[in-house]
């Protein structure tokens, strides 16, 4: 395509900073609000950049409920949850694009209906299961499926990568004696170092965005993660928006930053599945 | 090497073309590296979908026994028995109906727009596609904020440029527009996988448009929807599939209301079966969700064939 004209670039430009503005906006309030103080917080008309700006209002909210403590939660399983999706889920592609065995692809076919299957269609059988086995109220039903294969979406994705990598690399290591487990973890695992990176990024912020997930099976407040804790202290504090923003943005902090890092990986990740919702 | 033999045959019996040989020691390794989906499958998916059939057809709440009791967990959904459950399925249905197809036409937009030549692409990118990283719970609570009738940044504005305020969520008649609103901000997703279609047109058939002496608009309808429709048919149907399960927005900002207007079918599923401890009517639910869900998901794969061609290009990068 040629270079667009002068008048169609700046309609472009208009449209992609409106987009933007409406993209950034929240975000941004969001920070402001979290460092004006009580009086500031109903001034009409608002500053839009506030002069005299703080940080008390974080130490208020993190002092007002056990946030370090949630802060553990929510990393526990979240760290437990990508080692178990990144281990389970490239062995079980390893087997389905690298292991020749009868049955294979139609077994992955039948697993693969299963991706639209809605956490909610399973969550009452799963909650009394959990409940007989005396696991809830504790991190186990919220980890424990990662280590199970990890979600049919993160093998597929990583299946499809594995068809990618040349079958000779294989065959030479077989020759030389490797068996599966040497092919998979020292060849195919250091070659789809990338999409690894891809599926651990999306199991980081389906774990630690989680809602509905602890909602269901963590009752008692010791074991709440940080989005729990946000819905507890709404509770106590709804009208002081100053130290609500201030709690919400320690929440939004780690994924901004994990974001920033890694914002190729994110949406190349999803260009190359182009599936998940 | 009989024993081979004997397996190659049965696969050339059955029609299958085996293209390399296939030593049946490899059933052994493939099952044991497939092992952990395939008891998570069973233990997570399988068996818990038979229990929520089983469940919905008895009278369970957790701590009595499970009586069987027929269809009268359905039938009293469907006569009226329960309160919710109709202006669960016309919230549902409202906020769906409308946010699908308006986000659709929002991000397919957005994404031409993204994929344009021009300068800073990368970064205005990263900035569409920001909102989805941000937790769902976290970004509630700043829109609740945003749009808080008396002391919100969105009523001030609009109230200072002289058009009328609105009571946004605190409203039976502005809660769901509100709410679709609000799922515009998190279209990321959807921009992303419309942009990687988009990428994947040729240019000459842009090329040719031009050489036709076509303009912008011919080569949107003659090009870029045309090339793009398996991928808009496929967001759409996922978009469906998501927007029924859409819980956290209603769950955190409204909590269903005001006066059950934004009780949102997955709200009501969890409060049936979470709030008032009633399993069985909960799972009654679920199933009419899991037949909704399953009957787009087949059209998915009944059309996929249709997806094969952009599958291919997007792995290739």
């Amino acid at each position: 395509m040629r270079t667009l004209s002068l008048g169609k670039k700046i309609a472009v430009y208009a449209l992609l900073v409106a987009g933007s503005i409406f993209c950034l906006f929240p975000i941004y309030w969001m920070l402001r609000t979290s460092m004006i103080n009580m009086g500031d917080l109903y001034q009409m008309p608002p500053k839009l950049l506030p002069s005299n700006l703080q940080l008390d209002n974080y130490k208020t909210a993190l002092e007002a409920y056990p946030f370090g403590r949630f802060f553990l939660n929510s990393t526990i399983i979240t760290v437990s949850a990508i080692v178990g999706v990144l281990l389970s889920s490239s062995l079980c592609a390893y087997s389905f694009s690298r292991i020749d065995w009868p049955g294979r692809d139609k077994i992955f076919g039948f697993i693969l209906t299963g991706l639209m299957i809605p956490f909610f269609v399973v969550m009452i059988p799963q909650f009394v299961f959990w409940k007989t086995l005396h696991l809830t109220d504790t991190f186990v039903p919220l980890i424990a499926p990662a280590w199970f294969g990890g979600g049919v979406f993160n093998i597929f994705l990583l299946r499809q990568f594995f068809f990618g990598i040349p079958r000779d690399l294989d065959e030479a290591a077989k020759v030389d004696g490797a068996g599966h487990f040497r092919i998979y973890w020292q060849i195919i695992i250091p070659i789809a170092k990338q999409a690894m990176i891809v599926v651990g990024l999306l199991t980081f912020l389906a774990n630690w965005n989680d809602y509905l997930g602890p909602l269901a099976f963590i009752t008692s407040e010791e074991n709440y993660t940080l989005m729990q804790g946000l819905t507890l202290f709404q509770g106590s504090y709804s009208a002081q928006w100053h130290l609500m923003m201030a709690a919400t943005a320690v929440i939004v902090i780690p994924s901004l930053v994990i974001f920033l890092i890694a914002q190729r990986h994110f949406i190349e990740g999803i260009a190359m599945t182009g599936v998940k919702g | 090497m009989k024993t081979m033999a004997t397996y190659q045959e049965r696969t050339v019996a059955r029609g299958r073309a085996g293209k390399r040989k296939r030593p049946p020691k490899d059933l052994g390794w493939g099952i044991l590296f497939a092992s952990p989906v395939l008891l998570g499958y069973l233990i997570f998916v399988v068996i818990p979908i038979a229990a929520t059939l089983y469940l919905s057809f008895t009278s369970y709440n957790v701590g009595s026994s499970a009586e069987w009791i027929g269809f009268d967990n359905y039938t009293r959904l469907f006569n009226g028995g329960d309160p919710f459950f109709f202006p669960a399925v016309k919230a549902t249905i409202y906020y769906v109906g409308l946010s699908v197809p308006l986000g659709i036409i929002l991000s397919f937009f957005a994404a031409i727009l993204l994929n344009q030549k021009i300068a800073g692409r990368a970064i205005f990118r990263g900035i569409f596609y920001l909102p989805v990283i941000i937790p769902l719970a976290a970004s509630s609570m700043v829109w609740l904020w945003l749009l808080q009738p008396d002391f919100g940044i969105v009523n001030y504005a609009l109230d200072s440029v002289g058009l009328p305020e609105s009571r946004w969520l605190g409203d039976t008649s502005s809660v769901i527009p509100t709410l679709i609103l609000f799922s515009f901000w998190t279209l990321g997703n959807t921009i992303v996988i419309f942009l990687a279609g988009l990428q994947g047109i040729p240019a000459h058939l842009y090329e040719a448009i031009e050489i036709d002496g076509g303009n912008a608009w011919h080569k949107l309808i003659y090009v870029t929807i045309p090339m793009s429709s398996p991928i808009i048919f496929f967001n759409t149907v996922i978009a469906f599939i998501n927007g029924f399960q859409t819980f956290v927005q209603p769950a955190v900002m409204t909590q269903g209301g005001p006066n059950n207007a934004s009780l949102m079918y997955v709200l009501f599923l969890f409060n049936e079966g979470f709030k008032f401890s009633r399993m069985g009517s909960a799972s009654a639910i679920s199933m009419l969700l899991f037949v909704i869900i399953a009957l787009f998901t087949a059209v998915i794969f009944i059309f996929s064939r249709s997806f094969v061609y952009y599958e291919g290009g997007n792995s290739k990068k």
